[in-house]
């Protein structure tokens, strides 16, 4: 492959709006879960990791002032704003133009503005902004990106696979920068989708764990700037990755763990990197019983079973389109910092192959690293970062 | 964009004509809605799949129209089942069923939120049936774009074909929203294998100027 390097990032929960502010809260070990029972949101009261809805107005009023004055703040939908300051965020650190024709804005997301659909919502200036290419139009046309937007919508693996396409597309020498912005928000429309599912755990979901009891969700924005030329100090790669599908159910994983064990296997080979090589998995670990105990399976098979693991939605959630990319940010700062992050709500083992799911913040050298997803649809990511 | 692809297979569905391979069907039916219309070409292509009444209305037109395109041909015969890539793309992702679905939780009154209708609020839902049906295992991905684009479709295939992600895919963009509908699909081979299987038979280049023709095709 072509390196593909990473440039510039940020991440936006309800643990801060910048990488800086998350990483060190996570290195506090302080999770973002608060417990909601606002009925406009979920019927029944459980944790959420919400962004700070007057933190993201202030933070976007002043892009916006400085940005496009002649633009009404009442233009953009609160998930519009959300990508826009993480954009902003995470160009800013590369210090360089990258709107131009050999640029690109990549968005991840699985339901974009679908708060748009609610009642209290009918009297927004465009509703036309539930398409998701619009929203993305919108998001591109504020920057000034002179390329329209590719919009990403695969469910759970929405993150990983549009950080695949993008270094995809930066392999094939079709652009030299990408901006990859994956997000989403929580609405009733979400929550009582997986209420309706039984998936959500009455306490912040604890991946891995024998006591685990369903996954919870958070909302969230992750921007990753990748490029053939510019690079951050530590330089780091995207060096190889591959989708799968189980062909098995729409809801469930696969039984065997073997189809996202292959998508481990093919993005190690494009990465040239044996499994021992790998310092790190980042999992999904929704805290599911069935989803934790097929990677558990797809680990063993890929020969990952003794790679120090974690999942990192004990502290932000499952941020559904966001997830695959903020993971992947959290991922590189351990990566750039030779720190490991404790595996939140983790105590006692409970998947059937014995993972070694990180107890503790560990300094340790951290080279390469594997970060996964597997989601509805049956389908399933797996993407390489190496240091150079 | 090393390797040169062909379209080996193609069809259309919309609601006044099915165009397979190029050569047109008219329907002369008037159909009331979507429902009766999917109904019906289900029953016309003789196919048996009891799952396909529980799939979402987006869900049954891509499955119908993978399996015009996968019946009566080698196509799976030729590949293993994880050398066989998915890109499907629309415009209005899964807003059809997003609305169903908001339907039964927006009344406090009368709510019942079911997770039958909300698994198909993703519109890659679509590629994992297609997947199910056919046991493909490949690569997988679910773009939306304003319009049906060639130009993207070319892209995102060539992607997988060019670095051996993927050996073939079928692809191509499948919309429904209420009444309006339409489902556009193809087949994608290499050349290399094309000239094993039918070295005789011309097929159409992999380019945006076929399927721009192949679309216009009313």
């Amino acid at each position: 492959m072509r390196p593909v390097y990473i440039a510039g990032d940020n991440i936006i929960t309800s643990m801060g709006f910048t990488t800086r502010e998350v990483i060190h809260q996570l290195e506090s070990g302080i999770n973002g879960f608060q417990k909601y029972d606002d009925c406009s949101l979920t019927p029944t009261p459980v944790p959420l990791s919400l962004v700070h809805r007057d933190l993201l107005n202030a933070k976007f009023l002043e892009i916006l002032v400085s940005c496009h004055p002649e633009m009404q703040e009442e233009y953009f939908t609160r998930l519009e704003k959300m990508f826009i300051v993480s954009i902003h965020e995470a160009v800013k650190e590369t210090g360089t133009n990258l709107f131009g024709s050999n640029s690109l804005l990549v968005i991840s997301t699985t339901k974009g503005n679908i708060e748009l659909l609610e009642e209290g919502k009918k009297d927004f200036p465009d509703p036309g902004r539930i398409y998701l290419w619009k929203m993305a139009d919108v998001i591109g046309t504020f920057f000034g990106f002179v390329n329209r937007p590719v919009v990403v919508s695969n469910a759970c693996i929405s993150g990983v696979l549009a950080l695949s396409t993008a270094a995809r597309l930066i392999d094939a020498g079709l652009y030299n920068h990408i901006v990859v912005a994956g997000g989403d928000l929580l609405s009733e429309f979400v929550i009582s989708g997986f209420l309706s599912f039984q998936a959500l755990s009455p306490e912040p979901c604890k991946p891995f764990d024998i006591n685990r009891n369903g996954l919870s969700l958070g909302e969230g924005c992750g921007t990753v700037v990748i490029s053939s030329e510019f690079k951050k100090s530590t330089v780091l790669t995207v060096s190889g990755s591959a989708i799968t599908n189980d062909a098995n159910h729409i809801s469930g994983p696969s039984l065997t763990g073997e189809e996202l064990a292959m998508a481990i296997g093919n993005a190690l080979k494009e990465a040239g990197l044996k499994p021992d090589e790998v310092s790190f998995v980042s999992a999904h670990g929704t805290a599911t019983p069935y989803n934790d105990e097929m990677e558990s399976k797809a680990l063993e098979i890929a020969c990952l079973q003794d790679i120090p693991v974690n999942s990192f939605k004990g502290y932000w959630g499952h941020t559904l389109g966001a997830a695959g990319v903020i993971e992947s940010i959290a991922t590189i700062r351990s990566m750039e910092n030779n720190l490991l992050f404790r595996s939140a709500g983790f105590n006692e083992l409970g998947v059937p192959v014995p993972l070694n799911v990180i107890r503790e913040n560990v300094h340790t050298p951290v080279q390469n690293c594997l970060k996964i997803a597997s989601g509805f649809g049956g389908c399933n990511a797996a993407i390489v970062f190496r240091k150079m | 964009m090393n390797e040169t692809c062909f379209i080996t297979q193609s069809n259309i569905i919309r609601k006044h004509a099915l165009i397979r391979n190029e050569k047109v069907e008219l329907n002369n039916e008037i159909f009331v809605n979507f429902a009766t219309f999917i109904k019906a070409l289900y029953k016309k292509e003789a196919i048996s799949y009891p799952k396909f009444y529980k799939m979402d209305n987006l869900s049954k037109l891509g499955f119908l129209g993978a399996e015009m395109l996968l019946k009566d041909n080698a196509f799976l015969d030729r590949y293993r089942k994880e050398e066989i890539g998915i890109v499907i793309m629309n415009s209005s992702s899964s807003l059809d069923t997003d609305m169903a679905y908001n339907e039964t939780i927006k009344d406090k009154s009368n709510y019942f939120p079911s997770p039958s209708v909300f698994v198909y609020t993703l519109p890659n839902i679509l590629i994992g049936e297609i997947c199910i049906r056919h046991k493909i295992k490949g690569e997988n991905a679910f773009l939306v774009t304003d319009q049906f684009d060639p130009g993207k479709v070319i892209e995102s295939v060539k992607l997988l074909l060019d670095k051996d992600h993927a050996q073939a895919c079928l692809c191509g963009w499948v919309e429904v929203l209420g009444d309006k509908f339409e489902s556009v699909l193809f087949l994608i081979e290499k050349e290399k294998t094309v000239k094993e299987f039918n070295p005789a038979r011309k097929y159409s280049p992999f380019t945006i100027e076929s399927l721009t023709q192949f679309y216009q095709n009313k």
